[in-house]
């Protein structure tokens, strides 16, 4: 009836797992009853859940993304301290199923639900109001993209009640992956969670294409995108050409798994170097996904923030797509060291190095954008150098690991290891905080609070450099990676100092958390009436903050780069700033939809189902998404009519905001 | 280090180590770790000359240029020198050209299987990872050996590598590269160890739950002691034959060093391909032959 599932998938023997579960249901379940209590259900389900407005999905990747990022971070911390603790002849607190379930979930966590929803929600925020567009090309689409994600999130989070995690490390690597060796859920969690969420991602991916390709507002040509917009684009094709390739790779081990399929096992004919390479064909893509829209975010903080447009427009265009294509041709140098030859070695150490080439260009551009400017030293400006001197740094160490010889004795080292937390912490987190900070006015009406925001920063920066140039040392002393263990006493005090350092990020989240705290309480005194609060250049600053669920009362004529700066420019010097609006029409946008809640509810269901061999249930889930669809696809009104004098109402009251 | 320790002495215990004793990659024992240290030098040294003028020059240009001073020229449309341009893709793209440059004559001259020219004629290692440790076959002596590998020094070491199950990482760090190990299949690396002394060895792919454990010394020796060293290994205990490799290969953890005093013929083949049956003596060189494609 249940499957594999019996009484002992849930943690009775192990203490630290039960309490961490027991604190998870309690979290939720306290969560859930206040919302009860407080009758908060209703407008939660009317104006969040169902909703198919861009920036409310965008806000709610971002929230599920800061979510995870505590999740993920408290997998660090356990980490951290285990090797800081495991020494000599210690063992620390973990046993190794323990550990190795901890760091396979932390890397799972970190890059797919914590990285990804956070740009894909400002990209999914920001990209349609600087298009000077209404919504998303499908709107509908764009919400069930989002609630697919939730799926895989609750299906990894429910392995740390009911069953397991993967042991295999975030990239499950067969053989270790195949039945033989893995035989228990945790594998299965892992691949049904990323099967689910990785289909809402490519959804989402195709979603923002289409909207740059096809939606843009009057006169707004390709070379007069703003640059996140650019880099959006360039991230969203991968993710279309990537994703599949990672959606087969997993089928083709689920296939191994549950039928019995020889792709990648040890006997049968089955060739496990062929996942590495399929694995890494959509993983090295990857990280430019996640780092393309980060690139994008410094660029607008940037030249925002320094009073002038973006140094060189065309070179970061042109940088930004040779990034887009280079970065299909460079995935070999994740396994220099399985003994591809000396050319093929060669060949993708020099494509990697060719692909620091525009990534420097960028660098040199933002310097450039900052000189003859007038900096204002806010936040997102500090995450923005934070960024600049860090990446720099983790970029050199990258470009080390390309050179072949190198990287033979730096592989799967701790040198790796603090190479790509120096590219996604410095580059992908800060600019996700740059991001954050920059656009929260724009979502909510009032700024974040400054002072916990550089102390946010400072935690971050400060104890990045504890974290993990200790590990940078490490490598070079020899210390391999997802070590549960270690003999070697004097890795020790490295292991601790790093440790310190990750109590020093602690704090730079605490910080985040209490600047959204004051920041709430504070708004009053924070509020940001024109919708403008920075000075801005591009068309999301010409709009209402926030915006009206329609972003513009008539789509803005786009007459340059820097749209919005032009507008301001020509408005004083025509004096027109004030001018009463023309002619208001009514608006059409699209009703709010269940669908994408739902289908999410029944892929979790059918993910839950395959994972315990409970057969009845898959069926019953894949009946209940078909089900979802076909109403979706029957239903007569996806339309409604925002009237004129609902329009003309609230844009005249954002030009009497203009106005005082 | 369980009590709480001031961060300050920490940090100054983790300068001190740093600087007393280097140790694995910084401290290589023999020419193919001593060539791949150059390499991973003259690489930083080109690019840290690019790097912190960068990094220095960011912060200098946003300190001058911030909103409070004054003396800073504002040139709000600025936005385009053609000029700028030119140099901004030059700088990456000739540091590029000149490690690209590196980075390829390095990949063809450490190539991993690529021999040590020298006149000494090369030891052969068969290694094998099992679940969790390492088995080293010598086949031309007759021994093997789990969880130690000892080696002549001075000698290269020509080693064939394989798995009975999942994948690992052969790697001891201060002779270099280290290579795959993947079940059927096999990888070749040479090594040497200039000097005797005992050199720790890892696997670096994560390999499951006894991973941690799955470490082992490299002792090279003078060649007096290695040859002393074979003979008292040869003839004495157990024989490596399908059943007892069959009995070594359970996964276990923690395991302690142990010596097999023959092995049977063919032995690594037969576990690199276990379905293929063994051959008679006569066509072995053939069997061989067709294998290694």
């Amino acid at each position: 009836m249940l499957g594999k599932l019996t009484w002992d998938a849930l943690p009775f023997n192990e203490p630290i797992d039960m309490a961490v579960s027991g604190l998870m249901i309690a979290a939720v379940l306290a969560i859930l009853l206040w919302l009860t209590a407080k009758g908060h259900w209703p407008y939660l389900w009317r104006e969040w859940l169902t909703s198919v407005d861009h920036k409310r999905i965008g806000v709610m990747y971002c929230v599920l993304a800061l979510v995870m990022l505590l999740r993920g971070f408290a997998d660090a911390l356990m980490m951290r301290s285990q090797q800081a603790l495991a020494a000599g002849g210690a063992q620390g607190y973990l046993p190794p199923e323990h550990y190795d379930q901890i760091f396979s979930a932390h890397g799972t966590i970190m890059i797919f639900f914590m990285a990804m929803p956070f740009m894909i929600g400002l990209m999914n925020f920001a990209v349609p109001l600087q298009l000077g567009v209404r919504d998303v090309a499908f709107p509908t689409l764009n919400s069930v993209s989002l609630w697919l994600t939730a799926s895989g999130v609750l299906l990894t989070n429910i392995s740390l009640v009911v069953g397991e995690f993967a042991r295999t490390g975030w990239l499950a690597y067969p053989p270790l992956s195949e039945l033989r060796f893995s035989p228990g859920v945790g594998v299965d969690y892992y691949l049904w969670s990323l099967q689910i969420s990785g289909v809402g991602t490519l959804l989402s991916g195709i979603n923002l294409v289409t909207t740059i390709l096809k939606m843009r507002a009057p006169g707004m040509s390709y070379m007069r995108m703003p640059v996140f917009c650019w880099t959006s684009l360039a991230a969203n094709l991968l993710i279309v050409a990537a994703f599949p390739i990672l959606t087969a790779t997993f089928a083709m081990l689920l296939l191994d798994r549950y039928l019995g399929f020889h792709f990648f096992t040890i006997d049968g004919g089955g060739n496990p170097m062929m996942y590495i390479n399929l694995i890494w064909a959509w993983g090295h893509p990857e990280v430019y996904i996640l780092i393309l829209p980060a690139f994008g975010v410094f660029s607008e903080v940037i030249a925002t923030f320094s009073g002038k447009p973006l140094f060189g427009y065309r070179s970061m265009v042109a940088a930004t797509m040779a990034i887009c294509v280079l970065s299909f041709v460079v995935w070999l140098h994740h396994f220099f060291t399985m003994g591809a030859g000396a050319d093929v070695n060669g060949f993708f150490g020099v494509m990697t190095m060719i692909i620091a080439v525009p990534t420097g260009v960028k660098v040199y551009n933002w310097l450039f954008t900052m000189y003859g400017g007038r900096v204002r030293f806010t936040a997102p400006i500090y995450w923005s150098l934070g960024f600049m001197v860090t990446f720099v740094l983790g970029g050199m160490t990258g470009v080390l690991l390309a050179v072949p010889p190198a990287d033979f004795v730096l592989h799967n080292s701790l040198f790796l290891i603090a190479h790509f937390h120096n590219v996604i912490i410095g580059g992908v987190l800060f600019g996700a905080m740059a991001g954050y900070t920059y656009w929260f006015p724009k979502a909510f009406g009032f700024t974040l609070h400054e002072g916990w925001g550089k102390a946010s920063f400072w935690c971050w920066f400060i104890g990045f450099y504890l974290a993990f140039m200790p590990l940078y040392w490490l490598g070079l002393m020899g210390m391999t990676r997802r070590m549960q263990h270690y003999d070697d006493a004097s890795w020790q005090p490295f292991l601790v100092v790093a440790a310190g350092g990750a109590l020093v990020i602690l704090c730079g989240i605490l910080c985040t958390i209490v600047q959204l705290v004051v920041s709430i309480r504070d708004q009053a005194g924070s509020r940001d009436r024109t919708g403008d609060p920075w000075n801005g250049r591009t068309l999301e600053w010409s709009t209402a903050s926030p915006p009206p669920s329609w972003n513009f009362a008539m789509l803005p004529q786009v007459e340059g780069e820097d749209a919005y700066w032009h507008m301001k420019r020509r408005a004083r010097e025509e004096r027109t700033e004030h001018a009463e609006a023309l002619e208001y029409g009514a608006i059409e946008m699209p009703v709010n939809s269940s669908t994408g809640f739902i289908t999410a509810f029944f892929a979790v269901v059918t993910g839950f189902a395959l994972i315990w061999h409970i057969w009845w249930m898959v069926w019953l889930g894949l009946f209940g998404a078909f089900a979802t669809t076909l109403v979706l696809a029957w239903r007569d009104h996806d339309e409604m009519e925002i009237p004129a004098d609902e329009v003309a109402r609230m844009d005249r009251a954002h030009r009497a905001e203009l106005a005082r | 280090m369980a009590r709480p320790v001031a961060v300050g002495t920490v940090v100054a215990i983790a300068v001190a180590s740093a600087l007393g004793g280097c140790s694995g990659v910084l401290d290589p024992q023999g020419p193919i770790a001593s060539a791949e240290k150059t390499i991973l030098f003259n690489s930083l040294g080109i690019m840290l000359a690019i790097v912190v003028p960068t990094i220095l020059a960011t912060l200098g240009v946003a300190w001058w240029f911030r909103a409070a001073n004054t003396r800073a020229k504002y040139l709000p449309d600025w936005e385009y020198s053609g000029r700028i341009e030119m140099v901004v893709w030059a700088i990456p793209a000739m540091t590029v050209l000149l490690l690209g440059g590196i980075g390829w004559v390095g990949s063809h001259d450490l190539d991993p299987p690529k021999p040590i020219s020298t006149t000494l004629t090369p030891v052969e290692v068969e290694v094998v990872s099992l679940d969790w440790k390492w088995l080293f076959i010598y086949p031309d002596l007759g021994i093997a050996s789990v969880n130690r590998l000892v080696v002549p020094a001075g000698t290269p070491i020509r080693f064939e590598l394989s798995s009975d199950g999942v994948m690992n990482s052969f790697f001891v760090p201060q002779l270099g590269s280290q290579i795959y190990t993947m079940a059927g299949m096999t990888t070749h690396l040479q090594l040497q160890a200039d000097k005797p002394g005992t050199y720790p060895g890892f696997s670096a792919q994560f390999s499951g739950d006894g991973f941690s454990d799955m470490h082992f010394n490299v002792d090279a020796m003078t060649p007096d002691k290695f040859t002393a060293w074979v003979n008292a290994t040869r003839g004495a205990g157990a024989t490596l034959d399908p059943a007892s490799f069959a009995a070594l290969a359970k996964p276990s953890q923690a395991v302690p060093v142990s010596t097999y005093g023959s092995v049977a013929q063919d032995m690594f083949q037969a576990i690199v391909h276990p379905n293929v049956p063994p051959v008679a003596p006569g066509q072995a060189s053939h069997a061989a032959m067709h294998m290694e494609k």
